[in-house]
């Protein structure tokens, strides 16, 4: 079987705090990688950028609605993702109203921190 | 001298920043450049005097200035940082683009979609188009949406942060991605117009501002994409309202009512120019815009010379149109209005009350306010009392509410204002 764990946490509280808590924190990430690549675990990961970059495309009666700030509500749950390269946010809309649930679900877009180096 | 110096900075505030976030890819540098250029300008052409191309002087010494301080900077920056300072100077200077008007036209279209970039909030691309486009200051864009300086600069500083993590692209997008675009840019434009044209509650001379601004948005999208009908109909929409300004608010603030308004204050040379292009947009074949409609209702308003003179069967036929080509309670609610005219107040009366039984409209002053004037008009005295209490309800405008009770005392037998 496979998995998908996502990570939940709170983001105003994650900016509050200090360089060195994040430092510990990005180490500790690190360490925790590099373990489950060795053992033969790893499959994907990526940080997100914060809810504030986010954008919600939906596709009601065949038009492509866009809406500032991420998917809020409860009744609809996560089912799926894709991660995809696109040149910018209009490519990456693009992409989104095609995927089927768009048209009756919400497809949340959320940009990848590029990786240092 | 201190005049021309600024003219120049008023004339090409907007163009500078335009070309200066495309070669920086940021707005926070491009407007840090456009300062550092300016003071630099206050300081050299003095002496110097005005250069040749006062415009490709402004981009360059602010890109450069920018650059020298990113990279002075740097010094103090971690090697992430850096890189991406790096890229960015890189960027920056890379050999400059030909500076032709073309480039210029071409900076500012990009600037004005990306403000109305549908993945930004809608109160984001009002409060980003009057700051980056129109120029204001962030203080004069707080004023016209009644909120604190602080609390707009955040929201500038929020949206402008969207566009940079999200990856909105700094472009005027491409057909078929460019016909949905456009019309999301003028009904950004038409926003900022009737924000000013409606909120007689708030200050006239913010007011008058904004719609000035509305306008001037309106003629840069047509003179850069010329031949558009629908910015042909909203430019045109908006000068045969605009025209009108002098006449619809008497020296107390009141209301006054398109009926009631002094036809010699209107302003002729803007319904001249209105009107001439609302018959251009009519004329492409294929493509009617609903703000083209609209306009031509505004002209045929414009257009008579005494209220008797207004052609209220050609009106009717234009609403009609209109609730084709964009159905909604508010042309529903025009469509009545003008069928009174032609009609009379019974027929218009069935019209709004279907209107008020298919619900949802309940709470919108100007339905129970056109049902109190119909029904005044056919005697019904009480009915129409209640209808205009009902509007009362609803209406939060000062100058509406007074006409509002203006009209129930009229019925009443008692003077307005008791």
């Amino acid at each position: 079987m496979q998995y998908l764990l996502l990570i939940y946490s709170n983001e105003a509280e994650e900016s509050a705090m200090k360089p060195a808590s994040i430092g510990s924190i990005m180490a500790e990430y690190t360490e925790f990688t590099k373990s489950i690549v060795q053992s033969g675990q790893f499959k994907a990961a990526d940080r997100l950028r914060p809810t504030s970059a986010a954008t919600t495309v939906r596709v009601r009666n065949g038009q492509v609605a866009t809406t500032d700030g991420p998917f809020a509500e409860t009744r609809e749950q996560l089912g799926g993702y894709y991660l995809v390269d696109a040149k910018n946010l209009d490519e990456a809309i693009a992409i989104a109203a095609r995927i089927p649930s768009a048209r009756y679900g919400s497809i949340e877009v959320r940009p990848v921190w590029a990786l240092p180096g | 001298m201190t005049d021309t110096v600024d003219e120049i900075f008023r004339r090409e505030a907007g163009r500078v920043l335009a070309t200066l976030i495309r070669l920086l890819g940021d707005f926070d540098l491009a407007e840090e450049a456009r300062q550092e250029a300016f003071t630099a300008a206050i300081e050299q052409w003095g002496t110097s005097g005005i250069p040749e191309n006062p415009r490709a002087w402004l981009i360059s010494v602010g890109r450069h200035k920018v650059i020298d301080r990113l990279r002075r900077d740097s010094v103090f920056r971690t090697k992430i940082l850096d890189r991406e300072i790096a890229s960015a100077a890189a960027d920056a200077v890379a050999p400059a683009d030909d500076v032709d008007d073309d480039t210029f036209g071409d900076d500012r279209l990009r600037l004005i979609f990306t403000c109305c970039h549908p993945a930004l909030s809608s109160e984001s691309h009002i409060a980003l188009t009057l700051r980056e486009v129109c120029g204001l200051t962030t203080q004069a864009v707080a004023r016209a949406f009644l909120v604190s300086e602080e609390t707009m600069a955040q929201r500038l500083v929020r949206a402008k942060k969207k566009i940079r993590d999200a990856g909105i692209p700094y472009e005027t997008p491409e057909p078929p991605l460019f016909n949905q675009r456009i019309h999301g840019v003028l009904a950004v434009v038409y926003g900022v117009f009737t924000e000013g044209y409606a909120a007689t509650a708030g200050s006239h001379m913010m007011d008058a501002e904004l719609c000035g601004e509305a306008i001037r948005l309106g003629r840069l999208l047509n003179e850069l994409l010329p031949r558009n009908p629908a910015i042909m109909g909203l430019l045109a929409l908006m000068l045969l309202h605009d025209a009108r300004r002098p006449a619809r608010v008497s020296p107390e603030g009141d209301v006054i009512l398109l009926e009631d308004q002094n036809r010699t204050l209107w302003d002729q040379s803007k319904i001249a120019e209105g009107s001439a292009l609302v018959e251009r947009a009519l004329s492409v074949q294929g493509q009617l815009s609903a703000y083209a409609v609209q306009a031509a209702v505004a002209a045929l308003h414009a257009q008579a010379q005494k209220k008797e003179d207004t052609d209220w069967p050609q009106i009717v036929g234009l609403y009609e149109v209109l609730l084709r080509l964009q159905p909604s309670a508010v042309i529903e609610l025009n469509h009545a209005v003008a069928v009174s005219m032609v009609d009379g107040a019974a027929r218009a009366l069935n019209l709004v009350d279907s209107l008020a039984a298919r619900g949802a409209v309940g709470e919108y002053h100007l339905l129970h306010a056109a049902r109190g004037h119909f029904l005044q008009q056919l005697g019904r005295a009480s009915e129409a009392l209640n209808a205009y209490q009902s509007a009362l309800t609803y209406a939060t405008l000062e100058p509406e509410r007074r006409l509002l009770r203006a009209r129930m005392a009229s019925i009443e037998g008692l003077p307005a204002g008791t």
